[in-house]
């Protein structure tokens, strides 16, 4: 498997997708910071005021995500997250081996197909079951003290607590992993790129598989 | 490569504006709200706005006061010629009768009951005649006429003395004599025709020294409070609002609110909003139950936490109060005499007739639930040797709605038992058999045992026991009030000891950090050996091959 030197720029990112991206990594970031002062492990706001922070900013997030949902169920994008299991190995392959004898990747970036299998799976639990859990659990912790009110006071704070602890650190390392991995296009920084500008510089299509467009090709 | 057109470049910082815009809100309001008041503290101050007390009798004009009194009952007689419900109302109150709840028979809390602390342990049923220098009646008889103006007199003096010393004299019957019980008598009568609402003084001349000195027993509540500061207290500071306790400690009929031993100083939490005739004996009747700012966290804090566990961080702050009190350690001599000797404050920390003490100031409280009733040892029930005994302990839990996390000054003691009937013993302290001459605890305990009706097996030991006393006094400026961490700590938290809940920055699972962050380094390092491969094997790879 050798790369196809023609490169081409597409437009990968649509606007709001790339305002949701940015936006997130903003929120995420004060809420980890703040999260983990609550929890404990550092100062740095003050307890106080990492609470507030905490509190508004995962509000803000909540009503954020709202309008991710609307906008991946109408644009039909949802489709890019369906997960597969074809390519999974020859993609798991490349990172494991092909990425260090420079390899083209297997499953190149297309408008209609931009996840390849892992980011498909990848991106499905994190935005189907992770984000949501951190969601749910941080709504019900902020409203702690409604829980009479709401009927919920079954509810341990500590399981809620902890659940949000635990995802919290699953999201922690899924940044890690996913800063480390957008260094992995064919330059440092195409992908960081991308996410700012809208464009991505790919090889040309002949390597796209028709079944990965989530539209069938006219 | 062609560069396809950026179709908006200013895509860019109209994001990082929607990021920023989000979190101004916040800023805003917090800048905002330094201008705007707590409501709570808006509503204290509206329901304590007028301060001039509107009098229509001047008691310097009233004829029946010009005499020269030659007792009390003809003092009190005065008074009652006016104010003729006055003593009846008030010798069916606690201040009079000693006794929480005459009706009770079977318990009798109360000092002229069978009450003791682990202090001076108990008053034997007031026939410890020390005790009664605080009863508010003439003399040392609780037969003895009201002494009105030991509550009401503007003037301090020690009445039950100067009467005495005009008895005295009038009795001597020489001109000398007369001419001094005059003196003393004119004294009494400016203090008879200076008539107020108790100030401070007043009460604190009994409650400042509660445990038979300045400070000994409660630790909010000394002679410091006579004319406080508004950073010892906010509310009584003579710079500030300078509050009586009387403007807490609302009265009708003469009971005074506040806790009697089991009662509740308050049954229903509400303020003068939701109840304009409710005591003003809680926080919440003048700051409502929601006195910090909208949306302040604070507020939602008032559901489990008292108001004075936040803003009473330390008692105790200018004068020391006692701590502990070894009763087991009492009647040794020097050189076959009583003695004592002082500790850092000038305080006795060892005294023959009383044991080792313990003194201590700025003293951070222990934290309990507490649903406003307190649980009390009398000397009629059994307790159990074997731990600490809790004399007194406040009632509540987590579970109970009425309960909240409350601060307290704990006293501990080691004090005399029944080793046969396991009941705590009361001593008599004064007098000729009591301990404090005699030094013999076999005496002093059967004397005492007996005043109240109580046996005594004659087989006696000491005991570990606690005593605690809520600290609601000494409310500090806002600015003083307790940070966050001071209980939402992993360490030294001072809730530490309160189990059983869950409290962010308190509480969290060990090994789910461990393994939360062992993932997390674990991902880093996967990362950095995928990097370093990448950096070793090929560059980045593909430019190499595409060479080749």
């Amino acid at each position: 498997m050798t790369t196809n030197g023609n490169m081409k720029n597409i437009y990968l990112y649509a606007r709001f997708e790339r305002l949701w991206h940015w936006l997130q990594t903003l929120l995420i970031i004060i809420l980890l910071l703040t999260g983990f002062e609550v929890n404990g492990a550092f100062t740095l706001f003050g307890f106080g005021t990492a609470v507030e922070v905490h509190n508004f900013v995962g509000l803000t997030w909540l009503i954020a995500f709202a309008f991710f949902v609307f906008w991946i169920f109408t644009t039909g994008e949802w489709r890019q997250y369906v997960p597969t299991t074809r390519k999974m190995l020859s993609v798991v392959r490349y990172y494991m081996y092909g990425i260090f004898r420079g390899e083209a990747h297997p499953v190149p970036k297309r408008k209609e197909a931009k996840h390849n299998p892992l980011q498909r799976i990848v991106y499905l639990i994190l935005a189907a079951i992770l984000l949501p859990v951190q969601m749910v659990s941080g709504f019900l912790y902020w409203g702690y003290n409604s829980w009479s009110e709401w009927g919920l006071s079954w509810l341990s704070l500590q399981v809620v607590a902890l659940v949000h602890t635990a995802g919290a650190f699953a999201i922690l390392s899924f940044i890690v992993v996913h800063v480390y991995m957008i260094t992995t296009g064919h330059t440092l920084f195409a992908h960081t790129r991308a996410m700012i500008t809208g464009w991505e510089e790919v090889a040309d299509e002949e390597s796209v598989g028709d079944w990965e467009y989530k539209t069938k090709a006219a | 490569m062609k560069n396809t057109e950026r179709k908006h470049p200013l895509l860019k910082y109209i994001v990082l504006l929607a990021c920023w815009m989000m979190l101004m809100p916040p800023i805003v309001s917090a800048a905002k709200s330094k201008a705007d008041q707590a409501p709570g503290r808006s509503m204290a101050q509206q329901a304590t706005k007028s301060k001039k007390l509107w009098r229509t009798t001047d008691h310097s004009k009233h004829e029946i006061l010009q005499k020269n009194f030659k007792s009390g009952e003809e003092l009190t007689q005065a008074c009652i010629s006016c104010h003729s419900e006055a003593e009846k109302q008030f010798h069916k109150t606690i201040h009079w009768t000693w006794l929480a709840d005459p009706s009770d028979k079977e318990r009798e809390y109360g000092k002229a009951g069978n009450s003791l602390n682990n202090f001076c342990i108990s008053t034997n049923k007031t026939v410890d005649t020390g005790c009664l220098a605080c009863h508010p009646g003439w003399g040392t008889s609780k037969e003895s006429p009201v002494n009105c103006l030991v509550c009401h007199s503007q003037k301090s003096m020690n009445f039950d003395e100067a009467m005495t010393d005009i008895q005295g004299f009038l009795a001597e019957g020489d001109e000398e004599s007369k001419e001094m019980a005059l003196e003393i008598q004119a004294e009494l009568r400016d203090a008879a025709q200076d008539i107020g609402l108790p100030a401070r003084k007043n009460c604190g001349s009994c409650h400042f020294y509660g445990g038979g000195g300045d400070g000994v027993k409660h630790g909010d509540l000394d002679t410091s409070l006579a004319k406080p500061s508004k950073t010892l207290d906010v509310h009584m500071g003579v710079d500030g609002q300078d509050f009586n306790c009387t403007r807490c400690h609302t009265t009708t009929l003469h009971n005074i609110s506040g806790r009697v031993y089991t009662r509740p100083a308050a049954t229903h939490r509400k303020s003068l909003v939701e109840d304009d005739l409710t005591t003003k004996i809680t926080c919440e009747s003048c700051h409502t139950a929601q006195p910090h700012k909208g949306g302040d966290k604070m507020n939602a804090h008032t559901d489990k936490v008292a108001c004075q566990s936040c803003h009473i961080a330390e008692f105790a702050r200018v004068n020391p109060t006692k701590m502990s009190w070894d009763w087991a350690q009492s009647g040794k001599l020097k050189d076959g005499k009583k003695y004592k000797t002082k500790d850092e404050f000038g305080k006795y920390d060892y005294m023959s007739i009383k044991g080792r003490m313990k003194w201590a100031k700025n003293v951070q409280p222990e934290y309990l639930w507490y649903n406003g009733v307190i649980k009390s040892v009398t000397a009629k029930d059994k307790i159990d040797p074997a731990g600490v005994v809790q004399v007194s302990r406040p009632v509540g839990d987590r579970e109970d709605p009425n309960s909240r996390i409350y601060p307290f000054k704990v006293h501990r003691g080691k004090q005399p038992y029944d080793k046969v009937n396991q009941t705590l013993l009361m001593p008599l302290l004064s007098g000729k058999l009591g301990y404090w001459n005699t030094l013999d605890w076999n005496e002093a305990l059967t004397v005492g045992q007996e005043s109240l009706g109580l046996p005594f097996s004659g087989e006696f030991d000491f005991v570990e026991t606690t005593y605690v006393f809520p600290i609601t006094h000494m409310v500090a400026p806002k600015d003083k009030s307790l940070s966050c961490t001071e209980c939402h700590s992993k360490t030294d938290s001072r809730l530490a000891n309160l189990k059983g809940f869950y409290m962010p920055g308190r509480d969290g699972s060990r090994l789910l950090n461990y393994a939360g962050w062992g993932v997390v380094l674990a991902s880093l390092m996967g990362v950095l050996i995928h990097a370093l491969g990448r950096i070793f094997s090929r560059g980045n790879g593909r430019n190499k091959i595409d060479k080749e």
